[in-house]
This record gives structure tokens, sequence and C-alpha cells, in this order.
């Protein structure tokens, strides 16, 4: 919650901007229509795998190139050799998967697809105020088929917050601010769909099925278009997924102890320790490869990211008291006080 | 996605199922401080804002006059909508299914009105009702729903979760999610095709109410919505009928008969190149006989385009059965369009078994708004069981949900008819003048060249034309004989016109009082006209099943005549005289088997 006050400001100046520099349109019925259009025409339905226990085999994207560059939410339905595209006008294409941004959970497409509507994502809209009016598109429950136009919702954003979602034993890798909405957007099928304001403009992503964490409310909620566009452009470079899933600034990182782990690829990724930093506490507590870090202090751990959390719990100077399943037995070391974190770059502070 | 695989085996992660309590509140929480509500850029904008505002509260008042929250008692509930001063309600099947014939009705004035059950669409899950005891219901008007589009705002007016207990109805608010949606019957009923698709909240208790526009024009009948992992709760995709599907039904519903859809009699799919083309047809389909085979694509449908298996199963799902529409079919490149009769999906014994919740039990995958579990069978009560207020107004009979309404509306049809034939609609047949009884004639020429002479009378009806002379006796029709006699489809090639005007003369002289059982039949549209609906009587004598359109003037416009239920129609349509107020006809057209036979230019006639 700290961290969100710095952005307040800036988020009540980006406001100004936007009731200063958008014209507004009168409030008349059937209002939502051109912008609803505008947007549906830039949405693709996408069929994939699925159909079984609960993970549908259909989703939504959104085009973002007059060349057929898709995004949409990196999801079990894209676990399949034939993925089907099928655009606003009833236009079938085969797609392929570009790559995906694992943090973001987010995964590219592409068809081959030449002068097709798209939103941009070079210039994306500042982030949209809370109590924004805006309008979702999505293939909900799979209704539209063929040249049957993506389902059109509205709501508000309810609050723009870092995510806290899971479902089930899934943890959402995706730990930035997401807009959450007052519509019902968590549905089959949504996932990918497009958020935009009443202009048409697009504001983000709809997110996947999720639960909050740790209240299990379904969460609607979409990834803005900054972010969005972040993720497009890390696909599109080519560069490495982040191999730390879910790091935010609160965690603490367990090298500042000398823990190198294995790659945290998974959700629920083992605390494996991979090697020792040379001359740390964890070279001179004698932790060995293949350890598996089980608890801190009392607190059990059954991932990597509960150990980033449990560590963040304690303060620079506790005591640290690590358990260690090696070789089948459970083993108890003292790593002594905890490093202070080092002071942040202010180059990379959120934007 | 990327499959990743685990690049060491991890045998002690799998038994590890420790739940990490998170160091972090619910991210919910942070929402306070980004909080910030822009300020209106003119003052102008405020006025508009405001005036609309006002607008919409008017106009969800002057709605929510209409709507009507059903009890009916321990079955459940749901909601509807007045459609007509004199009462006629409109609400879902799965509603008043439970609800039985006799239910009590709450309108926003406060008051308990009761309500008798009308007419049953199980198939569009539709249900008509009236309410008793005004002439002067508030009602809401019918929109065209085709105009209706994605993102045009919305309003759900009803009675969700039996919230109405003070009988004033809950409203919600939303936009047009969808247009032309498809989803799937339970089974063979409650299919609800081109339906409309809205955000507006509709919950379990909101069937049967009505889906305003944002001028509070009635645009649909809430009835479904999808559900999923929340249960039975909005997720805000709710389904409405159409309003236009609903005014298609309205003339069947008004006659108190069990309605069916239509069936083409053939199944469509999606060819490997996206055309939609004729998978199977049966050779017994009015389809098959009008030349519609395997493998034509159908291009047109009721006169809309066709591209895709839902639109083709949208159309067809919201014609009633027995309807005559255009069909385009593509063979080889070249169009054909057809007009063929739809025939019915069920036959009335299955519709009667559904009704009485044999197999009409709403269940999943349909998941409709409202399905509690119904009594044994409410639909056909003993006549001792139903308030005395109803029972009067309720009549049981095979094939129709309410057989008194039936006789409401074929009353005041023949009142018409007869008004327009200048006969007293109170005068009893024997009253009549005996010149009524005398025989009618039609000179004239055929179209076609060469002269005719029609001479119509109680006992046998001649025509001459220059093919040569034909005769036609009901008596012996009626006997049987006439098959025998092979003149029962006089003249030969017409189908049996003369059995058909003999008919239409009766109908014109004696009304419903005529031989034969005479029932209102619904709606149709006029012969040659897309749009405009038409009511039709049916007639069944032992020459045939006679169908009249007859327009709102009373003027008898068309005859459809069926020597037997196997047998190609003989379609009589009338020509009258733009400024003529006389009954007869100034040519008549007659068709058979898909083609013209004759066309009659009536040059005399009398009396």
């Amino acid at each position: 919650m700290t961290r969100m006050t710095p952005t307040a400001p800036m988020l009540l100046f980006v406001a100004l901007l936007l009731v200063l520099f958008s014209s507004p349109l009168p409030v008349a019925a059937g209002e939502a229509t051109e912008p609803g259009v505008y947007a549906a025409r830039r949405v693709v339905k996408l069929y994939g795998a699925g159909g079984i226990r609960g993970l549908e085999a259909y989703q939504t994207g959104i085009l973002v190139s007059p060349t057929g560059h898709i995004v949409t939410a990196l999801s079990t339905t894209l676990d399949s050799e034939a993925i089907d595209c099928v655009l606003d006008d009833g236009r079938r294409y085969s797609a392929r998967l570009l790559g995906a941004d694992l943090t973001r959970e987010l995964a590219v497409l592409e068809i081959d697809g030449e002068n097709l509507p798209c939103f941009s994502l070079s210039t994306t809209a500042p982030r949209a105020a809370v109590g924004s009016r805006v309008l979702a598109l999505s293939n909900l429950f799979g209704v539209a088929v063929g040249d049957e136009r993506v389902s059109l919702q509205h709501g508000v954003i309810a609050a723009c917050v870092p995510l806290r979602a899971r479902r089930g034993a899934h943890e959402a890798a995706y730990r930035g601010d997401v807009y959450i909405l007052d519509c019902t957007t968590n549905n089959p099928g949504s996932p990918g769909g497009c958020l935009t304001d009443w202009q048409g403009r697009l504001l983000g992503m709809l997110g996947k099925e999720l639960r909050a964490d740790p209240s299990g409310i379904w969460l609607s909620y979409a990834l803005p278009a900054d972010e969005l566009a972040r993720g497009y452009e890390q696909v599109l470079s080519g560069k490495p997924p982040a191999t730390q899933r879910g790091t935010t600034a609160d965690d603490y990182d367990p090298r500042l102890l000398g823990l190198q782990l294995v790659p945290d690829l998974l959700d629920q990724t083992p605390a494996y320790i991979e090697t020792t930093l040379p001359e740390s506490a964890a070279a001179t507590a004698s932790l060995e490869p293949d350890d598996l870090v089980v608890a801190v202090g009392d607190r059990t751990i059954n991932s990597q990211r509960g150990l980033r959390q449990e560590l963040a719990r304690l303060l620079p100077g506790d005591p640290v008291r690590l358990s260690l399943i090696r070789s089948g037995a459970i083993v108890t070391v003292d790593l002594g006080p905890l490093p202070a974190r080092p002071e942040p770059d202010p180059s990379e502070e959120p934007q | 996605m990327p499959r990743l695989t685990a690049c060491r085996c991890w045998p002690v992660a799998l038994l590890l199922v420790v739940v990490v309590q998170l160091g972090q509140p619910a991210g919910l929480a942070a929402a306070e401080t980004t909080a910030v509500t822009p300020e209106p850029a003119a003052s102008v904008s405020v006025d508009l804002v405001l005036e609309a505002e006002q607008q919409r509260t008017a106009t969800i008042a002057a709605a929510s006059k209409a709507a009507v929250a059903i009890f009916a008692g321990a079955a459940g509930g749901g909601s509807g909508v007045l459609i007509s001063p004199d009462g006629y309600a409109l609400t879902n099947f799965h509603v008043v299914q439970p609800a039985g014939i006799a239910m009590q009705c709450g309108l926003n004035d406060g008051r308990l009105y009761d309500a008798v059950l009308v007419g049953l669409d199980p198939t569009g899950d539709l249900a008509m009702i009236k309410l008793l005891g005004r002439d002067d219901f508030p009602a809401a008007q019918l929109a065209d729903s085709d105009q209706v589009s994605i993102g045009d705002e919305c309003f759900v007016i009803g009675n969700p979760f039996l919230l109405a207990t003070d009988l004033r109805p809950s409203v919600s608010a939303g936009v047009v999610s969808g247009v032309h949606r498809y989803q799937f019957p339970a089974g063979t009923i409650l299919e609800y095709a081109d339906c409309l698709q809205v955000d507006a909240a509709i919950n379990p208790g909101n069937s049967g109410g009505g889906l305003f526009d944002a001028s509070g024009r009635l645009i649909g009948i809430n009835g479904r919505a999808s559900f999923e992992k929340r249960g039975r709760i909005n997720v805000g995709v709710g389904y409405a009928i159409s309003a236009n599907q609903v005014r298609n039904f309205l003339g069947v519903l008004k006659g108190g008969r069990l309605a069916d859809h239509a069936t083409l009699g053939a199944t469509v799919a999606t060819s490997f190149d996206g055309r939609v083309v004729v998978s199977d047809i049966l050779e017994s389909s009015d389809a098959w006989r009008r030349g519609l085979r395997i493998d034509d694509e159908v291009v047109a449908l009721a006169g809309r385009p066709i591209r895709s298996v839902n639109a083709f199963k949208n159309v067809l799902g919201t014609l009633p059965a027995g309807w005559q529409v255009p069909l385009t079919y593509r063979r080889e490149g070249r169009p054909t369009e057809i007009v063929i009769e739809l025939a019915g999906v069920h036959t009335t014994a299955m519709l009667a078994d559904i009704i009485s919740g044999g197999r009409g039990k709403p269940t999943p995958p349909g998941k409709p708004g409202e399905q509690p579990e119904p009594p044994p069978n409410p639909l056909a009560p003993e006549p001792k069981d139903l308030p005395e207020a109803i029972r009067p107004l309720y009549e049981p009979r095979l094939g129709f949900t309410n057989f008194y309404f039936n006789r409401v509306e074929l009353e005041r049809v023949t009142k018409l008819i007869a008004a327009r034939s200048g006969r007293g609609a109170d005068q009893p047949v024997a009253d009549q003048p005996d010149a009524r009884r005398s025989a009618w004639t039609f000179r004239g020429r055929l179209e076609q060249g060469g002269s005719f002479e029609i001479e119509l009378a109680d006992q046998a009806a001649s025509i001459s034309l220059p093919t040569g002379v034909s005769r036609w006796e009901p008596v012996a029709a009626e006997a049987g004989l006439a098959a025998e006699a092979g003149f029962d489809a006089s003249p030969p090639g017409s189908g049996g016109m003369l059995a058909a005007l003999t008919l239409w003369r009766q109908l014109l002289l004696d009304g419903a009082a005529g031989s034969g059982r005479m029932i209102y039949w619904g709606q149709q549209p006029l012969a040659g006209s897309a749009s405009e609906l038409v009511d039709v009587l049916e007639l069944t004598t032992g020459a045939g099943r006679a169908r009249f359109q007859v327009a709102s003037s009373g003027m008898v416009v068309a005859v459809d005549f069926l020597l037997s239920p196997t047998a190609e129609p003989c379609e009589l349509q009338f020509r009258f005289a733009a400024d003529s107020s006389s009954e007869r006809p100034t040519a008549l057209i007659v068709h058979h088997a898909g083609r013209e036979f004759a066309t009659f230019l009536i040059a005399e006639a009398s009396p």
C-alpha cells in the first residue's frame, strides 16, 4: 500500500489530462455502439486445446498489428499445435505462437493477415483513472461463432492495484498493477479480451479466470495497456523470459544470503539449492547443492516464492534459521543475521 | 503454451502441500489511494447528463408499470410483462409450467390480480397469460428487435429472486452485448434462437420479464443466462427472446393453442469452403417436394441471408410450424427461390407430454433462468381445483393450452368477417334471408386465355373452363365417395379448387357455424408479404382442411386447401379492387404443387 502512495498524484494528473484533452461525448442512448463495434473488429475468437475440467478450448485475442500480431492471455488453450483464429468478419486463420511473457502471462500469436484492423501498442493511452467507464469485449462462453460478433459488457474501473490471484494451485505469476472491474469479466472464454474506454481506445487485456488471494472471490481484472505493450515488446525482441516468476519489490532475494536456487520455472518451484555463492552466509553454513529449503524459522514454505516471501517478513539483522531436507533427513542450519537489502536504483522506479 | 519440463526429479515437492500465508494484505485495499473522480469538463455536459438521467428515470417509471410479478406459491414464480390494455401478458413457459393454469400476478400499483394461462410455446420458452379485472392495464409496446444493435442501452425489469414481495419490480440496467445469438435447446425445447444478449443482470426470477430499450419499448422477454462456476447468479451474460420472435407467435399463443416450432425437414452443415449446405433431407418434407436436395447451398431463408449454421438455426428457431417462407438455394452456381411450408418439430402428443412435465422439465445443459421442480401435472387440473374467477375461462382440449381463448379469437375474427360481408355478426345463420343461400356465380376470362364460369352453391359447385366442365359435391366428398369418383381435386390439376371455394363461401355465409370444425389457427405472413401478419382460421371437414387468411379489415384474402395430409395444397389468393368495399374479389389466383394453375379475372359476379 505504501508503494501506491507516490503514484496517486501521478494518476490524478493523468486523470486531469484525460479530462482536458478528451472531447466529452454527450450521454445518449446507444453511445456504446460505435466504440463497441470499433473495438469488436479488433478482437478475435481463438480456439485451441481444452474442453475438459473447466479448462475451456476457446478464448479471446486482440489484434495489435495490421499484419496479424495478436496478444492474448497465456493459457492451456494455446497448448495446441493448431490454434484457430476467427476474425470479426468470420475469416478463419491458423495462428502460430510467437512467444510468451511468463511474468505477465501473455502470449503473442501471429496469423497471415494484411491490412487487418488493429489496436496500436506503440502509443498506449495513459492509465485510466479509477471510476472510468469502460467497455469489455470478449468471446465469453463461446456464444459467438463464425462472423458473429464477440460480446460487449460495460463497467467501471473499481481499482488499480497489484494482482494477488490464484486458481487452485496455480498462482498468478504477474504481481504488478491491474485494473479491477465492477463488471463480471471472469467468464469462460473472456481471457485475452479487450478493455477500452468509451471512445474505443485500448486500455488493457482481460485477465484469466482467477480468484483473489486470499479472499477467494473470482476476480474480474485487466492487464493495463502499458504492461501489455511491454510484454508484447519483450516477446517480439526475443528476450528470454524472466527466470524468477512473480518477483515483486517486496520479496527478499535469497542471493543476499548466498543462496542460488534452481531456475524458478513453475508456479510452485521447490526451493532446491543450485549452488552457494562464495564467501556468503550460505557458504559459511555449509549449505549444499540439492538441499531443499522447507522452512524459514518455524514457518514452512513449499516454493521458491514462499522462501522469498518468508525472508521478506524478517527485518534486517534478524537471525535466519533454515530447515532443509538433505538425503531424506531434516537438517536445521543458522545463517546468522539477515543482510539489509541494497538501496534500489532510482532509474528502476515504476513508471 | 510452451511446455516446461522439469530438469530434475522433485519427489519431495509433490508431498509438500502447504498453504503459505501471505504476508501482504489483499490488493483491493489499496484502491482508496488511487481513487480519482474526474470533474466534468463543462457545465453544458452536466446539464446533458442531468437531462439524460431524468429521461432515463421517466422511461423506467413508465416501463415498470407494465411489469408483472408472478407468484405460484411453493412452485416458485417469476416475471411477466403486459402487452395489451385488456390484460394479455407474456412470460416464459418455464415460469408458468410449475404455476399451472391459475396464478396470481402483482403489478407496480401494489395490487394483486388473478391471471389465467392462455397459450404456451414450450420450444421457444414462451407463454401468454391474461390478467383479469381491468380493461385499462398499462401495456408495453413491442419494438422491432432487428433494429437493436450491440452497445444499445437496455433495462431489465422484473422479479429477480422473487424479491418483489411489495409487487414493485426490480430494475437492472446495461448494454446489449450481442444480437442474433443462438443458445442450444434442452432436448427439443427451450431453444433460444436469434435472441438478444445483455449485460443487464438477469437472475433467477427475472425469467419472463421484459427487456426494454432506452425509450422504454419492449425488445425482448428475458429468460436465460449463462451460469457457470459461481452457481445460479448473473455473471453479466443474459439472454432474451427477441420481440420479433414473440410477434411471430402472438397469434398462436393468444388463440390458446400449444405452439410448435418449425423444421425444414432438412439439416445443414458448413462445407469445407465455408458454405452452408444441405447435409440431409427428408423425402417427405415440403422442401424436398419443392426441389431442395443434399449438397444444395442454402443462401437465404425467410428473407434473411444464411452465412452460418447458427444463422440458419436462428431464422428457423423464430418461426412457427405451418408458416410458408421463401428459401433460396444455389446449385452449380445457379440460385433458385422456392416457397416451402414448414413442418412442426413435435407431434401434438409430444407437446402435450412436454407441458405436463413428462419431458419438459427444463434441465441442463439449457440452464434456463428458473427451474423449480414442477408438481405432477399442474397444466391439467380438475376444474374444481381452480379459483372461481378462473373456472369459466379455462377449457382443456388436446393440442390446446386453453381452448376457451381459441373460442374468443375465433369469435373475434368471424365477427370481423361478418361485419365485412354485411351480415350482422349477432344474426344466427337461420335468420339469414333465403337470398343468401342462393348460388354464387363468377364469370370472366382467364389470364392465360379463354373464358370461365364458376358456380358455388350449398349442394354442389361447378366450373366451366376451356378444357371442360368439372363438378364437386360436398356431400359426396364428406362421404368419401369423391376420391372414388375421381373428382375430389376438381378441376383437374388444381388440387381441389372447387372444394376450397365452397368452404370459402361457407365461411363468408355461416362463419364458424357451418359444417366441419373451425379453430383459430394463429397468424401468418400475408401471402406475398414478408412482414404483415394476418389472422388464420382453420376449418377441418370430411372434404379436407382449409386455412383462411383474414386481413384486419375482415377480408378473406387467401385460402389454403388440403385434400389429405399428404396432398399438395391448392392455394387461392383473392385480389380486390383498391377502393372497393365489396367482399367480392376482382381476381382469383390459384396455385398447386408449386406452380400457378390459373389466374381468373372476374368480370361479373352475382349475387
